[in-house]
């Protein structure tokens, strides 16, 4: 007798934006997980290479981390188990009912950027159809938004990078700020290691000295939140250098009067005392940059946290627009973005002002366009809702602008929220909290109803990586029994709730109606299908036919402005929302370790990625330490006016004297977001995650 | 009837600049408007050596200044407080709500025989101050057929000057009273050290020395009865804050417009910023200071922050003129003190130059010339006036610093 080996299932990692590709292959009968992770050597973004979380990935489907049931919570107060029609009716009465009595806005909806465009899609269409609410928005909010909201304001579009990774190794000079690949998306640094071989310079930007750093030729370390003065320090070198590309600045953009006259008030000595950056760094990376015959800006998380992050990823892309370096083979401006679908996720309507393809909900064109697909009066559409920040500080409170009721889908705010001990108070006090998650997250925990839904490889669904490529994750193994996929649930509810549209639940039916709600809008899907995702390793948005081949490099020709230039952003220096003083001495700024995943909902389940990096820590430089007489691995309270973190000392001499770091990937005593201070960006409602006020003290034990 | 809200600022320079553009940026709605002397936009003063020596274009230079009215040229000759009302040269008049003095500062011209035309109408040919673009214009123009110049005065603005004459072919001299170079900034070590970077640059410099006269023919003469043939003089003596219209309206001036700390003076809705100003006995004369004042007034004017309060800076002294680049900071000079530490570290090869002085465990003043890798640690150090570790060394060398 022969058995036949099931084939090996091609599709992409369940973290981070880069979706790299990988195989499933079934395990042999009896082990503790339906599948293996194997190399895909054949899929471009990471040619076969894989992380420590990616290679692990497997450990999130097997038994025991995952829910397999809806709870539903008592009278007494504690989650029990209950049947899928009781925790769906319940849910969907609560709806009703308050929907009834406090309006449509009265209940909200919590996105996330690791949902597939699908759902993405679906839970925009649910917010604004299914309960007819405005108050909905997502945690892309606090991933990329700053970035977004500067590329559609300079380029007229937002495309995390307009070119592929591919690219990188082929400019001459790239600079990296507040970015941190090599732990935070390891097969993407081969890239940037090629760029290097090939004779290009790689300037860092980060207070940290990180891993990524390291590698770099140049590294500047300015002080958390000023990356702005940096930015603007730099134009100012090349108009003093003469290294302004003139004529690309006459006839690719406009604004650049004003945005000169900021770059001259940032003169080298002032950008020095701001920045703490060394005079003759700075003119090393004009330098450096503005020579350079090809040139990259790729900013992440550091500069676009902050309550300035629009204008200060707008003084980078200024940078390079002077220098002619955006709209051209090898040059551009480009955001890492962080979520695995942090792209698809803030494209087709999940964000509070925003309808599918990328269409403003203001806009009555759209609305008539995205009103036709989903066959309701225009006139019937919410108009925009409130910031992910400002929606979450509205739960449960008393009025007409308190929200009552939420759905949570693919988030964990309690751990990833600013302020996040006000955040989870704000959730306590809600009357309805819906759920649906995979596992029992620190969030799912405080929920009246968690509903199981299938994760990654248990179903199909497309994701958008951080290169604007739409690629298929295929299910590969059967969702465990008692749970639903996220699709099948909206469908449910908004049967429930009587929704005057209909919603399916197969992803391939669902993305076809997405085509055509994207159509015609800036992110283009109408010409793709599963079919040649599959067959062409994913495929460049915009593609608005079937024989269009996606459009890998962006702005070669024009912007996607109304005349086609590129825009120059008037902006200047200011400080951060919070500066240190007496009381609250040292800056703290957050991030990520390697072997975890934002809030660690599904990494800290995989005890290969708890083993390498089992709980938090507080970096300081030993200067700080030997002030703070502070030994490494003792306890430490990191104090802001928010709130207090406990967790114990990590000292090196990576970090800024006069700045501390703490990863954020943790819940309860050492959760760093308890710090951060939610100050908004005035344009993108991005809070200040990467710098507050703290001081630090020891705790006596 | 309303009408709007009216902020006057006297003088179009940098401060101006800075008070207009984060008064509007900060949200404010009054209608700003700056008359200036001068017949330009604002315009960042900071960098006229460089435009001397062609880094950048005079029109480059200009500065942001929000949605302010200019009204250049528009030199204010009258202040009436109590009627908030200020008279033009031309004798029109307009009227105000709240007034900010940013007139800065006046070239010094010292007690020099034949500086001025016969006829005490200006400066004679060839000889030159640096404080607007105008002067800029003028010695550059100059600058292209002189063979040799006499900087009189060796403070940072003599200094840079000469540098600037001299990367344009020119051989420069400078003439110093004081008994070293800026040694308002540094100690008499840093200065030789300076001295010597400048020579190789073909900048001689002549400390400890008086100009007594200029010549019929043009040559400066010292009081030694020493003679220096030249094409062009520049008068770098420092400058003195321009006071008259204040004291003329009454309001109370020591070596500047004194101020408190919400940068008002004595007059409701009068305030001073910048080169102008004398807060707390200081007048600092310097970008930086101007903009903090600048920043502070223009948070309680616009009312983002009506209780920000300006209670001085601890400005870090940079000179970048080419190659020579040197910070000072805090007292570099103190008197002999026994709790004072100083550590110097001099590097002949390098041409390097670097001090700490030290009270206890907190720095007092420091000074780097030539090597300023760790000038961004030291600058925070002693504006956070933080403890510093035991070896404070690695605040003078890379190794063990920052990283």
């Amino acid at each position: 007798m022969t058995t036949t080996t099931p084939a090996a299932t091609a599709t992409h990692c369940p973290y981070c934006s880069l979706q790299c590709g990988m195989l499933l292959a079934p395990t042999a009968i009896g082990s503790a997980v339906p599948v293996h992770v194997r190399e895909r050597a054949d899929f471009p973004v990471n040619r076969g290479a894989l992380c420590g979380k990616g290679r692990s990935a497997a450990a999130l489907l097997g038994p025991g981390t995952r829910l397999s049931t809806p709870l539903v919570r008592t009278d007494g107060g504690e989650l029990r188990a209950a049947g899928w029609d009781e925790a769906l009716d319940r849910v969907a009465a609560g709806f009703a009912a308050i929907r009834a009595e406090h309006g449509a806005d009265a209940v909200g909806v919590f996105g996330g950027g690791g949902l597939t465009n699908e759902k993405a899609y679906q839970l925009g269409k649910f917010a604004r159809v299914g309960l007819g609410t405005a108050t909905i928005d997502y945690n892309g909010r606090f991933c990329m938004s700053s970035a977004a909201a500067a590329g559609r304001l300079a380029f007229g579009l937002d495309r995390g990078l307009p070119f592929p990774l591919a690219d990188i190794p082929h400019t001459d000079c790239l600079i990296l700020v507040g970015a941190n690949p090599a732990e935070t998306m390891p097969p993407a640094l081969r890239y940037f290691r090629e760029l290097r071989e090939n004779g290009g310079t790689l300037i860092v930007v980060d207070p940290r000295r990180t891993r990524t750093a390291e590698q770099a030729d140049l590294h500047l370390q300015p002080l958390p939140g000023t990356d702005l003065a940096l930015a603007l320090g730099l134009l100012h070198l090349l108009i003093a250098d003469g290294t302004v590309d003139t004529d690309f600045v006459a006839e690719r953009t406009a604004g650049f009067e004003q945005a000169r006259a900021a770059a001259m008030a940032h003169w080298p000595e002032r950008v020095e005392a701001l920045t703490g950056v060394p005079m003759h760094q700075l003119r090393e990376a004009a330098r450096q940059f503005g020579q350079a015959r090809t040139g990259m800006v790729l900013t992440a998380r550091g500069p676009e946290q902050q309550s300035k992050g629009t204008d200060t990823v707008g003084a980078w892309i200024n940078l390079c627009l002077a220098a002619g370096k955006a709209g051209r083979p090898y040059s551009g401006y480009g955001c890492l973005t962080g979520q695995g679908n942090g792209q698809g996720g803030r494209e087709h309507g999940q964000k509070a002002d925003q309808l599918p393809g990328y269409r403003s909900i203001e806009d009555p064109v759209a609305r008539a366009h995205v009103a036709a697909v989903w066959g309701v009066d225009p006139d019937t559409l919410p108009r925009s809702g409130r910031s992910a920040y400002e929606l979450l500080d509205s739960l449960g409170r008393p009025g007409p602008d308190g929200v009552r009721a939420l759905l949570v889908m693919g988030s964990n705010p309690v751990v990833s929220a600013p302020r996040a001990a006000h955040i989870t108070g704000r959730l306590r006090k809600l009357e309805l909290l819906v759920v649906c998650d995979a596992v029992l997250s620190e969030t799912a925990q405080l929920a009246d109803v968690v509903l199981p839904s299938t994760q990654w490889a248990e179903e199909t669904g497309t994701m958008t990586n951080l290169e604007g490529r739409v690629i298929l994750r295929q299910q590969a193994v059967a969702p465990p029994p008692g749970v639903r996929s996220d699709l099948r649930i909206l469908r449910e509810l908004a049967e429930r709730l009587d929704a005057p549209a209909d919603f399916d639940d197969d992803p391939e039916t669902v993305f076809a109606e997405l085509r055509r709600a994207s159509a015609g809008g800036q992110a283009d899907y109408a010409g793709l299908d599963y079919r040649r995702l599959r067959a062409e390793d994913g495929v460049f948005w915009p593609c608005p036919t079937a024989d269009h081949p996606g459009t890998a490099r962006l702005f070669l020709d024009r912007f996607a402005t109304p005349d086609g230039r590129a825009r120059f952003a008037p902006v200047t220096h200011r400080p951060a929302a919070e500066q240190p003083d007496p009381e609250y001495p040292l800056y703290l700024t957050t991030g990520r370790v390697l072997a975890q995943y934002q809030s660690g909902a599904q990494t800290r389940r995989v005890a290969e990625l708890t083993a390498a990096a089992p709980g938090p820590f507080v970096e300081l430089h030993p200067r700080l330490a030997a002030r703070l007489a502070v030994t490494d691995g003792e306890p430490l309270a990191v104090v802001s006016r928010r709130g207090r973190a406990l967790a114990p000392a990590r000292i090196t001499d990576t970090i800024r004297p006069d700045t501390v770091f703490m990863p954020f990937h943790w819940s309860g005593p050492g959760r760093a977001n308890t710090l951060t201070n939610p100050a908004l960006d005035p344009t993108s409602k991005m809070p200040e995650f990467k710098v507050c006020a703290v001081r630090v003290e020891k705790v006596l034990t | 009837m309303t009408r709007d809200r009216r902020i006057a600022v006297i003088g179009a320079g940098m401060a101006a600049a800075r008070f207009a553009e984060r008064y509007h940026a900060l949200g404010g709605t009054a209608r700003v408007t700056l008359y200036g002397a001068e017949p330009r936009a604002p315009y960042n003063r900071v960098l006229l050596a460089d435009v001397l020596t062609g880094r950048y274009d005079a029109e480059t230079i200009a500065l942001p200044f929000g949605r302010a009215d200019l009204r250049p040229g528009a030199e204010v000759v009258g202040l009436d407080p109590a009627a908030r009302r200020l008279t033009l040269a031309d004798g029109s008049t307009e009227t105000w709500d709240q007034l900010v003095l940013a007139t800065g500062a006046n070239p010094v011209l010292p007690p020099i025989r034949g500086l001025r035309r016969p006829d005490g109408t200006g400066l004679r040919d060839g000889v030159h101050a640096l404080r607007t673009l105008a002067d800029c214009a003028r010695l550059s123009e100059d600058a292209t057929s002189a063979e040799r110049a006499v900087v009189i005065g060796g403070g940072v603005l003599g200094v840079s000057t000469a540098r600037a004459l001299a990367a344009l072919g020119v051989a420069v001299e400078i003439v110093h009273q004081g008994p070293h170079l800026i040694e308002r900034q540094l100690d008499e070590d840093a200065a030789l050290a300076l001295r010597g970077a400048l020579r190789t640059l073909g900048v001689e410099t002549y400390p400890g020395n008086r100009v007594r006269a200029v010549t019929a023919a043009g040559e400066v003469e010292l009081a030694n009865g020493h003679r220096l043939d030249t094409d062009l003089i520049v008068l770098a003596c420092g400058v003195r804050p321009r006071t008259a219209l204040a004291h003329a309206a009454g309001l109370a001036v020591g070596t500047g417009i004194v101020v408190d700390d919400t940068l008002a003076t004595g007059a409701p809705h009068v305030h001073a910023i910048g080169d102008c100003a004398q807060h707390r006995g200081t007048v600092h004369g310097l970008a930086g200071p101007a903009w903090e004042q600048a920043d502070v007034l223009a948070a309680r004017l616009c009312g983002a922050d009506p209780e920000a309060r300006y209670t001085g800076s601890r400005p870090l002294a940079r000179l970048t003129a080419g190659p020579i680049e040197y910070a000072a900071f805090g007292d570099v000079q103190p008197d002999e003190h026994p709790e004072l530490d100083v550590l110097r570290l001099t590097d002949a090869t390098r041409g390097s130059y670097k001090k700490l002085v030290l009270r206890g465990d907190r720095l007092v003043g420091a000074i780097l010339l030539g090597d300023l890798a760790t000038v961004g640690d030291l600058a925070r150090a002693l504006e956070r006036d933080d403890p510093l570790p035991d070896h404070p060394l690695h605040l003078l060398t890379t190794l063990g610093a920052a990283r």
